[in-house]
């Protein structure tokens, strides 16, 4: 019995892991799900390119060279050294001890090479970005929303990735000594940059080798699997979800705004016409809102959209309003969307008396977007802040009537003399007077 | 180009004397009523006689597209904007419209088929530019503007919103002019703070007016023209440059007035 001890502990680590991990996606998508159905139109063919070019090929993070290459490393690095997690895991339950290197052999010493050349390089790029996260003042960094929590999660992050890997560099750096030791370390050959740091490790005994090898391999496992969990109260998410959401991309043209179909119906009958498109049934039961009050009012897309977002602060750094210190951040729009969806996935489907409109979001912020797409043209993973604002100025149009008094005078002038100005309506055609009555010739001759 | 023999048919015209609307060209509300962009509009009839396009307005008969009433949420009013316009240039048979505004040009090219709407649009820049391409139009060797520094202001609506970055450009560039960009340019040109209804309001608290950061950078180019597309932009920048008390030595203009000066 006791010689499973360890591979025992190791299954029940995994299984719990794996449980609350799955408990999480299970909220997750239980959040995504509040929102309204409605995918935007796309080929297969166009979606599977586009998620390949954004998300796998990262092609939007390429506009600014220095953090989308040291991004690029943590990427690659971190896809490829978790294929060594398959290893640890078969070890782990099977109580052997690199179970690959016999059959690989060669291979094997090239492969681990490469993770550890890889392991370098994340931590490095980890460093440097640490750096420009603390250090450097990048003002996308600084802003109101990313005090508190989503700092510090984004320091975590980077300090757990550099520990991680640090960890992967001491159990290769032990392992080897213990090759020269002891049989049952089957031979790696050479890694390169774990054998830099053998000097450090020399002078232990064998059986605090043994113990530091061991650590090493517990804490990397244990601190992937818990990575994976932390992943997921995390704005980290966007490593899984970006796939998802730049499958899901829009690809009609950005000024575009969404037509909605409830109001065309009740338009044709005000204007006693027909609807071309055919009567759409009445909505049985509960009157949908018209817009967005709160995140059930959104799409299911947008709230996908919020849970993918890296809070990177790309689209705010374009923001016309922020950079000209109005309150209004993309950025803070998309967390704010994903805080209120968790909060109710979390608390079953009461309501607490708040909504996104006013506890998340202010008008203040809503109304000062000039709806220029910066952001969505800005966002690496192709998400869409603005289609929130509007869907929610709808709301306060047609359910509160709230917008500004400007406002609504421009919609009064519309509606009574056609124009957002106030001018007669007969007034339209005067511009051309200058010509037709000019002497020019003013309408058409045969 | 002179002034005399300009023709400005209705669609209603047309129609009476049996003939068919090859190009509609939309003013939109700015075109027929602001002062300042009425000019505009001038320039731009003016190119279309001077190039023998056989177009026609809809007059007293157009209404806002309704752009502004959508994008400040009020959906109802936009569709029935939407809905009119549609009525009137479907019973007109209208095929092809042209229109110097980018608002309009995205509502009616975007927005309108979902209603009904089924029409080509293409933006006076393209329009321009295609007529240049053609050889219908050709500036003058000694144009005013030949030479001279111009830096180009994308609109947000044309731009991002319809990857029309090139077209007015490419308008510029027939005047031999040294086109100087601003450093946020294209895809990532910051826009002028009137698009999604701003035009229609203050702007919320903040520590700038957008206007003003935007026109700081067109002056820092060193131009003496800033050329743009749109007619809210037009007077965004045009407002900028008063503030920078610069009203004197730059001036803001619509490509198709800075082209309409140079044939
Ligand atoms: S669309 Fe609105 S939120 Fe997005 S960058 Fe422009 S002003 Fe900011
Ligand atoms: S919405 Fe996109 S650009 Fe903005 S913070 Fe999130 S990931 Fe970055």
């Amino acid at each position: 019995m006791m010689e499973y001890v360890e591979q025992i502990i190791f299954l029940g680590v995994t299984v719990l892991f794996v449980f609350l991990i799955a408990k999480r996606v299970g909220i997750i998508r239980k959040a995504i799900g509040l929102g309204k159905p409605g995918m935007p139109q796309g080929t297969r063919s166009q979606r599977f390119r586009e998620m390949m070019l954004v998300a796998f090929g990262q092609k939007k993070m390429f506009k600014n060279f220095l953090p989308a290459f040291l991004h690029l490393f943590i990427y690659v690095g971190f896809v490829v050294i978790n294929i060594e997690v398959l290893e640890f895991i078969i070890d782990g339950l099977a109580g052997t001890h690199r179970i690959f290197a016999p059959y690989l052999a060669g291979f094997y010493t090239v492969l681990m090479n490469i993770f550890e050349f890889l392991a370098l390089s994340v931590l490095l790029a980890c460093v440097i970005f640490l750096i420009r996260r603390n250090v450097l003042s990048i003002g996308r960094f600084r802003s109101r929303e990313m005090k508190g929590w989503p700092k510090l999660d984004g320091n975590l992050i980077l300090i757990i990735e550099i520990v991680l890997m640090l960890a992967i560099l001491t159990m290769n750096a032990t392992d080897q000594l213990l090759q020269d030791r002891d049989p049952y370390y089957t031979e790696t050959g050479t890694l390169l940059i774990s054998s830099t740091m053998l000097s450090l490790f020399e002078g232990m005994s064998t059986e605090a080798l043994v113990f530091t090898e061991r650590f090493a391999w517990w804490f990397h496992i244990v601190g992937i699997l818990g990575f994976a969990l932390y992943v997921t109260y995390s704005k980290h998410l966007h490593i899984f979800l970006s796939f998802v959401n730049t499958w899901y991309s829009r690809f009609e043209a950005k000024g575009k705004m969404e037509n909605m179909s409830m109001v065309t119906n009740e338009v044709y009958s005000m204007l006693g016409l027909p609807n071309p498109a055919g009567d759409t049934p009445p909505v049985e039961g509960e009157i949908p809102r018209f817009g967005a009050k709160d995140v059930q009012d959104l799409k299911s897309k947008n709230i996908l959209d919020a849970y993918s977002c890296t809070e990177c602060g790309r689209c705010t750094a374009e923001c016309p309003a922020n950079q000209t210190g109005k309150l209004l951040s993309p950025r803070a729009i998309m967390m704010a969307v994903r805080d209120r969806a968790e909060e109710l996935a979390k608390s079953g489907d009461g309501e607490n008396g708040k909504s996104l409109l006013n506890d998340y979001i202010t008008k203040e912020e809503l109304n000062a977007c000039t709806s220029c797409n910066a952001c969505v043209e800005a966002c690496p993973v192709n998400i869409n802040p603005l289609e929130i604002i509007l869907e929610m100025r709808r709301y306060i149009s047609m359910e509160e009537s709230g917008s500004p008094a400007s406002w609504n005078m421009m919609f009064q002038n519309i509606e009574t003399s056609f124009s957002p100005w106030k001018f007669a309506p007969t007034d339209r055609f005067k511009w051309a007077d200058k010509f037709n009555n000019g002497g020019a010739e003013t309408t058409v001759t045969d | 180009m002179t002034d005399n023999k300009i023709n400005i048919p209705t669609a209603a015209e047309l129609t009476a004397s049996g003939k068919e609307i090859e190009i509609l060209f939309w003013v939109g509300c700015a075109g027929s009523f602001d002062d300042r962009y009425k000019r505009v509009t001038e320039a731009f009839v003016k190119i279309l006689n001077h190039t023998e396009t056989p177009f026609a307005v809809l007059g007293e008969e157009e209404t806002c597209t309704g752009d502004p009433a959508r994008r400040a949420g009020n959906e109802f009013l936009f569709q029935m904007q939407a809905i009119n316009n549609i009525q009137v240039m479907n019973g007109y048979n209208i095929k092809k419209i042209v229109t110097a505004c980018p608002h309009c040009f995205n509502t009616i090219k975007n927005e309108y088929p979902e209603l009904g709407g089924n029409f080509e649009v293409i933006h006076h820049s393209t329009f321009l530019q295609q007529l240049i391409d053609e050889g219908k139009l050709k500036p003058k060797d000694g144009n005013p503007f030949k030479g001279k520094k111009i830096t180009y202001h994308d609109s947000c609506y044309l731009g991002r919103a319809n990857n029309i970055y090139e077209a007015p450009r490419k308008v510029l560039e027939s005047l031999d002019a040294d086109l100087t960009e601003m450093k946020r340019c294209r895809s990532k040109g910051l826009c002028c703070g009137a698009g999604g209804a701003q035009m229609f309001k203050e702007a919320e608290k903040g520590d700038k007016e957008i206007n003003v950061e935007r026109t700081e950078e067109a002056l820092s180019t060193g131009a003496k023209t800033i050329a743009a597309a749109c007619p809210f932009c037009l007077t965004m920048m045009s407002d900028g440059v008063k503030n920078q008390g610069r009203e004197n030595d730059v001036e803001v203009k619509d490509i198709a007035e800075i082209l309409g000066s140079s044939i």
